[in-house]
């Protein structure tokens, strides 16, 4: 096929494009942190997820080691369940206590996981035991009044 | 007299309630030049249509080398059509393409010729119509008369058997005219191919063709060849030969009477 | 006086009818084009010429307006933001609003007046000098030769415009929060890393683009291919091409929007 300069040009105009989406997955958007790696699930039940969303980031001592892939309401225990994909990498104790935080004061929730001192190790499928629920802003409000009044 | 390539049967057509041809026969040889005469609005264009398969008759029919045009399927038209060559009015070359590529471009569509032997062919057809000098200019710029005889290079690239031209003469100078007229007779000598001239240049055609139909309300007129066409005494004929304003073809649009429509009754009453 | 209630009724009317019937035809043309399109993937070399053409010369407009978006976003985010003493969330701001929605839309606006109407133009204007009808004569499918190939590439440019309009209008909010204002560079690309999803985001905002280069690109060759062969035809088809694709762009962003982000998030 005869070659011309608008072939040139054209392939520059794809390069340009598919390079543009390239840097809108990387440097833009979270495809470098992605977990494309193994993951296994984990299941904990808590009591108020709050604000938590599917995404939300599962962090252990402030480093992300997972996602939450999903979030259901029990009809058998009146609470939420809520699945994690964790990084095939981490491995967590059995008595491995959940905790739903939010960053900051106003930030996103997450879900944080402090390790304990089992010698057994979660795996795939396996519930979180210990979890803690969101604090909910209205209801800390209501307690701390709560205690108030009561002090007086 | 060899056979007829083109036979056309009581044909009729119109558009949805407007009658344009009313029962048209016509019958061309191979190797003859035919010219189609008539005033504006006389169903010409139309004729043409109809013989490329544009368009279907309402009745009657159109034979081009045997097959009845209106009834062939897609594939058989386009079939058919790869043997006929249309100019149009002003050319209608490809604006986005050099006169090289105009002229290659059936041949690029219909053929797996090499290129090299493609481009010896265009050389060829644009040494016919003498523009192989202009073969790396675009269309913007040509002078109308050069668009038209690229168009017509274009139209005998793949040597077909039957050209119609409509309205090849239209809008050009004198020079342009006799060349065009000269063009289409000697390409159908040479080529041995059958051509149609739709035209109302009573001069420069009566000079290239072998036959003349005159088209007037739908039906044919009168016809003749050249020589018999110009001693006519058929009033219209002569009117649309010697271009008289008036005759058979009135100058009027019909209308009130005048004095009527100026209110001038009262007045000379 | 009701003589001229009905008349005007009558007009609605038949303009509701015309209407109703040109979208039928536009559906079938679509159906045709479609159809008609493998020979121009065989001869590819028909869709980059007008890759050329409708893609490559709408890079400047395209790279341009852009920057120009971002740094206006930049400019914004950081005047609303700082107000609550999170400025650092205006990488966010300005990678979420152009990655999902400004620019797909902004793109594909941009897109419709500079090539949408460049190819109604083309188009009509082949009809117009016949040329369309000669290539018919020619036994050369107009359809299959002239409007596929500027179908298809339009198609194709429109999702990599987007791309490129989005990443010039990160870089222009992020010349004018990091470079003029001085947001933490750090900050400003952490948290737009965090709050960007590529496959929720990104790849929806691709998606999004690809609907758009389809509609435009449709609705340009249909007028083009409809418009009467006169000047004032092809000049009015060129203007219905713009208005109409607006209107589309943007009416298909409301229903795309509806079904990809249902606040999950």
């Amino acid at each position: 096929m005869q070659r011309t300069i608008i072939d040139f040009w054209v392939g520059l105009f794809v390069m340009a494009g598919m390079g543009a989406l390239l840097i809108l997955g990387l440097k833009v958007g979270n495809l470098t942190s992605y977990n494309t790696g193994e993951s296994y699930t984990l299941i904990g039940n808590f009591e108020n997820i709050g604000g938590l969303k599917i995404r939300a980031p599962v962090k252990s001592a402030g480093v992300v080691v997972g996602r939450v892939t999903d979030i259901q309401f029990s009809l058998e225990t009146y609470d939420a369940v809520v699945t994690m994909g964790i990084n095939s990498y981490y491995r967590f104790p059995k008595d491995t206590f959940a905790s739903i935080l939010t960053s900051g004061l106003l930030g996103e929730q997450y879900i944080g996981l402090s390790a304990g001192g089992d010698e057994e190790m979660l795996t795939e499928g396996d519930k979180i035991m210990k979890t803690n629920s969101a604090m909910v802003l209205e209801e800390m409000v209501g307690r701390f009044l709560f205690d108030k009044a009561a002090e007086d | 007299m060899s056979e007829p390539l083109i036979e056309i049967k009581d044909l009729a057509f119109s558009y949805s309630t407007r009658p344009i041809l009313k029962s048209v026969n016509m019958t061309m040889s191979r190797g003859k030049v035919i010219a189609i005469m008539g005033g504006s609005g006389s169903g010409k264009t139309t004729l043409l249509r109809l013989i490329g398969g544009e368009i279907k008759p309402t009745a009657g029919y159109v034979k081009v080398a045997d097959q009845v045009v209106h009834k062939l399927g897609r594939n058989d038209l386009f079939r058919l059509r790869r043997k006929m060559g249309m100019l149009f009015q002003f050319g209608a070359l490809f604006t986005d393409l050099s006169v090289f590529d105009n002229v290659a471009f059936q041949m690029r569509e219909h053929t797996n010729l090499p290129e090299s032997m493609i481009r010896d062919l265009v050389l060829m057809k644009l040494h016919a119509v003498g523009l192989r000098g202009a073969y790396h200019l675009m269309p913007s710029e040509l002078s109308g008369g050069m668009a038209r005889r690229v168009a017509l290079a274009r139209s005998i690239a793949l040597d077909p058997m039957l050209i119609m031209y409509d309205e090849p003469f239209t809008g050009l100078d004198p020079i342009s005219l006799s060349v065009i007229g000269s063009l289409i007779r000697r390409l159908t000598d040479a080529l041995g191919m059958t051509s149609i001239v739709v035209t109302h240049d009573v001069q420069e055609s009566l000079k290239i063709v072998d036959y003349v139909y005159f088209l007037a309300d739908g039906v044919i007129a009168a016809q003749g060849t050249p020589g018999e066409v110009r001693e006519s005494v058929t009033p219209f004929v002569h009117q649309f030969v010697h271009g008289e304003e008036d005759g058979p073809v009135p100058f009027h649009y019909p209308a009130e009477a005048y004095p009527k429509d100026l209110k001038l009754e009262r007045h000379l009453a | 006086m009701p003589k001229r209630i009905i008349t005007s009724i009558q007009a609605v009317g038949h303009r509701i009818i015309d209407g109703i019937w040109r979208l039928g035809c536009a559906a079938r043309f679509f159906i045709l084009v479609l159809l008609k399109s493998a020979a121009s993937f065989l001869r590819f070399g028909l869709v980059i010429r007008e890759v050329y053409f409708v893609g490559v010369l709408s890079l400047i407009i395209i790279l341009v307006s852009g920057l120009f978006v971002g740094m206006v976003l930049g400019l914004q985010g950081y005047e609303t933001l700082q107000k609550y003493g999170s400025e650092s969330a205006v990488g966010t701001l300005v990678a979420l609003s152009l990655v999902r929605e400004l620019g797909p839309v902004m793109s594909a606006l941009l897109f419709a007046s500079r090539a949408g109407s460049a190819i109604t133009a083309e188009i009509g204007l082949m009809k117009a000098t016949e040329q369309l009808a000669a290539m018919g004569m020619m036994a050369v499918d107009p359809i299959a030769r002239v409007v596929a190939p500027r179908f298809w590439a339009g198609v194709i440019s429109m999702p990599l415009l987007a791309a490129l309009f989005s990443v010039m209008g990160v870089f222009g909010g992020y010349l004018v929060a990091v470079v003029f204002i001085g947001v933490d560079e750090g900050a400003f690309w952490s948290s737009m890393q965090n709050a960007v999803d590529f496959r929720y985001d990104i790849v929806n905002g691709v998606i999004k683009s690809c609907f758009f280069g389809v509609a435009v690109t449709a609705i340009a060759v249909f007028e083009g291919f409809d418009a009467p062969p006169t000047a004032e035809g092809v000049s009015g088809a060129t203007t219905r091409t713009v208005v109409t694709s607006a209107l589309a762009i943007l009416g298909l962003d409301f229903v795309l929007t509806s079904f990809m982000f249902r606040g999950v998030d």
